[in-house]
């Protein structure tokens, strides 16, 4: 019998949180961290008598992140209230948009291996974020922190358009970097900025039914998004296979064990009983709003990339890279402007930079060096006062500390002092010494320039510019 | 004179003057709340030293000119679900029976920046659940013109502080008639404005959509002070109407001359439930008004079948929301003992809510769940959409229209709460005027064979509060005085004295 095959289908609600000052329904701040509980008021601790005013700044970020996505904008659309009892929602109920959200219909192009593919997106709402609860295991009680509560979010709903965790990652990639180049989120996963919940089902291939779908939450990075992808689908097709079905309910990722939990079932499900918020009037949302948001949308990833190709005449593959992060390619662009050497400019960005990113577990919205610094940098090695290793160990203090360049070639003594007449005298030298080397060089063994430049450079104790030396060798010996 | 003979008005006039002093005025007051407060039972907390320690910014704001108003250096009372910074705000429930705002509403705001003295809080039914100040978890109070009646609610201790004479005025809130039907029980005129009028941050919500805070006070002319007052836009509440001054003090002229009153049909039809003294009394104003150059019609209004039952689905869905977060975890009452955190809630709620506050909750959560929600809410709100529909129509023909507060006068304590159902159609009159966010005012035209007065409300369109408190003023003027029920149990006992 043959093996029956299956297809994952996938959908993603994504909460992303708003980078506004202040509370989508006062005036606290929304800064990650603080004391517990400093960040607060009556309106955002439930007090009996306090009443929500909406933050017209979370409107615009909504509508900005709406129109990026090719969103349909609800110019009449209203609060709800999504009543259910925790401690964390101080009111017992959270201000959310179920009847009247303020986007609908829009998609996303994303890159898969097998080329773009358009994933549908169904709705985006606006919505406060609630509260943190703390469990203190020596008082053995519970604390809550309300610094969050209020915060501003845009949960974005995606239709089942996704097949694999690859496509889930680009989508998500895709839609952090739409936020990112938009300013209305920085969507960081480990605090909690961008939080994905992964609707998942499987189905035989060719089969155009949905599979009763699981709803995944506590997902708080990529790895672990597509570890808790694979390993639900194996758990459903398991199920399939031994001839059981899979319950629609919500499970938990523990990634640490790869395997997650029924939270609660479709039958204990909870009631919200959403009703319209009376106490907030619909938001209108006017063309001239719209039109303003949508002329104050920043240059965008592809036409970013479009113009490093023309302008700076760099690869698709280059300029796709440098794009990924809008704080990148902006320090990339005034990089590459002040030393007048894009080409150069890119290759510190593609190779050193994003070596370091890595290796110091940075996200590329925390680099901070000054470009003036790196321009100075790149201006220095073409004029041939400090060779290329000494370059790296100074673009490194550069990343790290964001040192001035000159002063620190110069106080650690990287600069390539020697006069023409001195370095003439010592090719000279090196080249009588080696006659056969040189023998062999005229005699087409290129690979001996290697070794000509490796003993000048070590007569010269590296402070020399290793192509200056091969110049000087090759039109000597010619 | 005796200080308390004042109105609010005239009590601030004589104060501007020097005639009278911020403190004797305050201490006034807390003598006659000495007093009657053990048969009345109006206030559920007076704080004498708190009180004193205003009148003294009082009398130096006055002499800094910082207090101007007609109504600086008046004494009070405020509805207990009207938060008072650092002064208890209960509710009259035990789930907030040790709840200290620590934020003024912007109504009671309002009153600190026009240099009025609040008081004390006044007794309610629980969250303002109720018409008659029964179901408040702190004792009931008794209506002053008789102690063995109620005197309505849910504004029943504003109501019955002013008739008592131990506030000047006070501040009642009405979803669907606490303002209006307690002043007509006891005898003493209420507003509650155009929704939107007055700012309902720091008013601890019943029904959102429905809720406003409005003045009880002797007459018209103190209400319309008072309303100039309070009234105005908050940033705080985005239900707050942007409105220009009108400065309803001012522009009183008592002119009833080519005035359209309408008085719907279907109100007088109600033949087995209208008190026979109250149709007399309708039936009397509408002569005494006609008389008097208003042109008075009978026509149907509509829809009035369907306003008992929208009101009761609307409020109670919100109400249901809104008492959601008393539940002992951030302040009020916590049950002593618990079993994990959703024992604590049950425990909670089920000793700190009285027994017509759970019925609500029960409703409104029934009526939003799923499955309901089309049945029940969303209709709700579609005839909600009616009702205003046919108070747009009756507007365009007629200035305003002309009503009782209450199909009776006060029941006698303990006769309402058997019947819940029946206690709900008693609000025919008044709810509508919430569901569709109209200006109404209560003022009391006769007394009933009982003894107890009966209050008739005029209703206007939105934002008509000018026009209203001008028709009330002149109906106010042809009825004569009406004595506050302390002053005519004076009179009653000098008369037979002299007899």
């Amino acid at each position: 019998m043959m093996e029956k095959q299956y297809e994952t289908v996938i959908g993603l609600e994504v909460h992303v949180e708003l980078a506004s000052a202040t509370k989508i329904f006062c005036g606290c701040s929304t800064k990650f961290g603080g004391a517990p509980n400093t960040h607060t008021c009556p309106v955002c601790t439930g007090m009996p008598g306090s009443l929500p005013v909406l933050n017209r700044q979370v409107v615009e970020y909504a509508l900005a992140l709406g129109l990026a996505a090719n969103c349909g904008i609800n110019q009449h659309c209203r609060f709800d209230r999504k009543n259910y009892f925790y401690p964390d929602n101080p009111q017992n109920y959270q201000i959310s948009q179920l009847y009247v959200p303020i986007c609908h219909d829009g998609w996303l192009m994303v890159d898969t291996s097998v080329g773009p593919k358009k994933i549908r997106i169904h709705e985006m709402h606006m919505e406060e974020d609630a509260g943190k609860l703390i469990h203190d295991e020596w008082e053995d009680c519970s604390l809550v922190d309300y610094n969050r509560s209020g915060v501003p979010l845009v949960e974005i709903v995606s239709e089942p358009d996704m097949r694999s965790a690859e496509e889930v990652i680009a989508y998500l990639e895709k839609l952090r970097m739409i936020c990112q180049y938009l300013g209305v989120s920085d969507c960081k996963l480990q605090e909690g900025s961008m939080r994905a919940d992964v609707n998942l089902s499987v189905r035989e291939v060719g089969s155009d039914k949905l599979g009763t779908r699981t709803e995944m939450k506590n997902l708080n990075s990529f790895k672990a998004i597509a570890r808790a992808i694979d390993g639900e689908r194996a758990r459903q097709i398991e199920l399939l296979e031994e001839g059981r079905s899979v319950v629609q309910e919500t499970r938990r990722w523990d990634d640490n064990k790869e395997y997650s939990y029924a939270m609660r079932s479709k039958e204990d499900a909870k009631d919200y009983r959403y009703f319209p918020d009376p106490d907030l009037p619909s938001v209108y949302i006017d063309d001239e709003w719209i039109s303003r948001v949508k002329k104050a949308q920043p240059e965008m990833q592809p036409e970013k990339a479009a113009r490093y190709q023309k302008d700076y005449g760099l690869s698709e593959y280059d300029a796709k890279q440098l794009t990924q992060s809008r704080h990148l390619a902006e320090l990339f662009e005034k990089t590459a402007d002040l030393c007048g050497n894009p080409k150069k400019a890119a290759n510190w960005f593609l190779g050193e930079t994003l070596r370091l990113l890595k290796e110091r577990g940075l996200e590329e919205e925390e680099v901070e060096f000054s470009p003036e610094h790196l321009a100075a940098l790149i201006v220095s090695v073409e004029k041939g006062e400090v060779n290329n290793q000494g370059a790296k160990e100074v673009f490194e203090k550069i990343f790290d500390e964001d040192v001035e360049p000159m002063a620190y070639i110069e106080a650690h003594g990287l600069k390539i002092s020697q006069s023409a007449g001195e370095a003439k005298a010592v090719v000279d030298k090196i080249l009588a010494a080696n006659a056969d080397a040189v023998e062999k060089y005229k005699n087409g063994e290129e690979k001996v320039l290697g070794f000509l430049v490796g003993q000048i450079m070590k007569e010269m104790k590296g402070k020399c510019n290793p192509g200056q030396m091969k110049e000087l060798i090759i039109s000597k010996v010619k | 004179m005796d200080i308390l003979e004042n109105t609010a008005l005239s009590l601030g006039k004589k104060i501007r003057l020097k005639e009278i002093g911020v403190r004797e005025a305050v201490k006034a007051s807390l003598d006659q709340i000495d007093r009657q407060e053990p048969k009345i039972h109006a206030f559920l907390d007076v704080d004498e030293k708190k009180v004193y320690a205003r009148v003294k910014e009082v009398e130096e704001g006055i002499k800094a000119g910082r207090y101007r108003g007609p109504l600086a250096g008046v004494p009070i009372a405020v509805k207990d679900n009207i938060c008072t910074k650092g002064q208890k705000t209960t509710c009259a429930s035990r789930i907030l029976g040790n709840f200290v705002p620590p934020y003024n509403a912007s109504a009671v705001e309002r009153l600190h920046a026009a240099g009025m003295i609040v008081i004390g809080k006044t007794n309610m039914d629980e969250f303002a659940m109720g018409s008659t100040t029964e179901t408040s978890a702190f004792g009931i109070t008794h209506n002053p013109w008789n102690t063995n009646h109620v005197p309505g609610g849910s504004s029943g201790g504003s109501c019955a502080a002013v008739a008592a004479g131990e506030a000047f005025a006070a501040l009642g809130s009405d979803t669907g008639g606490s303002i209006r039907q307690p002043s007509a029980y006891c005898g003493v005129t209420g507003i509650k404005p155009t929704y939107g009028t007055v700012s309902r941050y720091g008013l601890i919500a019943y029904a959102s959509s429905l809720d406003q805070i409005g003045p009880v006070a002797r007459d018209t002319a103190d209400c319309a002070a008072l309303l100039d007052v309070i009234m105005g836009y908050d940033a705080k509440d985005s239900t707050s109407m942007e409105r220009k001054s009108e400065n309803f003090l001012d522009s009183l002229k008592g002119d009833l001359h080519g005035v359209r009153i309408g008085v719907p049909k279907e109100y007088l039809d109600l033949a087995e439930n209208l008190d026979p003294d109250v149709k007399k009394a309708m039936v009397d104003t509408i002569h005494l008004l006609s008389r008097n150059g208003a042109i008075v019609e009978f026509f149907q209004l509509g829809m009035v079948d369907y306003v008992i039952p929208a009101y009761y689905i609307i409020a109670s869905a919100e109400a249901s929301s809104n008492l959601a977060r008393f539940d002992g975890v951030k302040y009020g009452y916590r049950t002593p003992e618990a079993d994990g955190l959703h024992d604590m809630y049950k425990k909670t709620r089920a000793e700190g809510f009285g027994e017509e506050v759970k019925r609500r909750i029960l409703l409104g959560s029934f009526v939003l769940s799923s499955g309901y929600y089309d049945a029940y809410y969303l209709k709700a709100l579609r005839a909600k959409a009616l009702i205003k529909k046919s108070f747009d129509d009756a507007f365009y023909k007629y200035d305003m229209i002309l009503a009782p507060a209450s199909p009776t006068t006060a029941p006698e304590i303990g006769k309402s709460l058997q019947d819940p159902l029946k206690m709900y159609l008693s609000d025919i009159y008044t709810t509508a005027v919430n569901l569709a966010g109209l200006p109404g005012i209560s003022i009391p035209v006769a007394m009933d064979s009982k003894g107890l007065p009966v209050g008739l409300q005029l209703v206007g369109n939105c934002f008509s509060e000018k026009k209203l408190l001008d028709a009330a003023y002149g109906l106010e003027k042809l009825r004569g005085s009406f004595p506050m029920a302390f002053q005519a149990k004076v009179e009653k006992k000098h008369g037979k004295e002299r007899a």
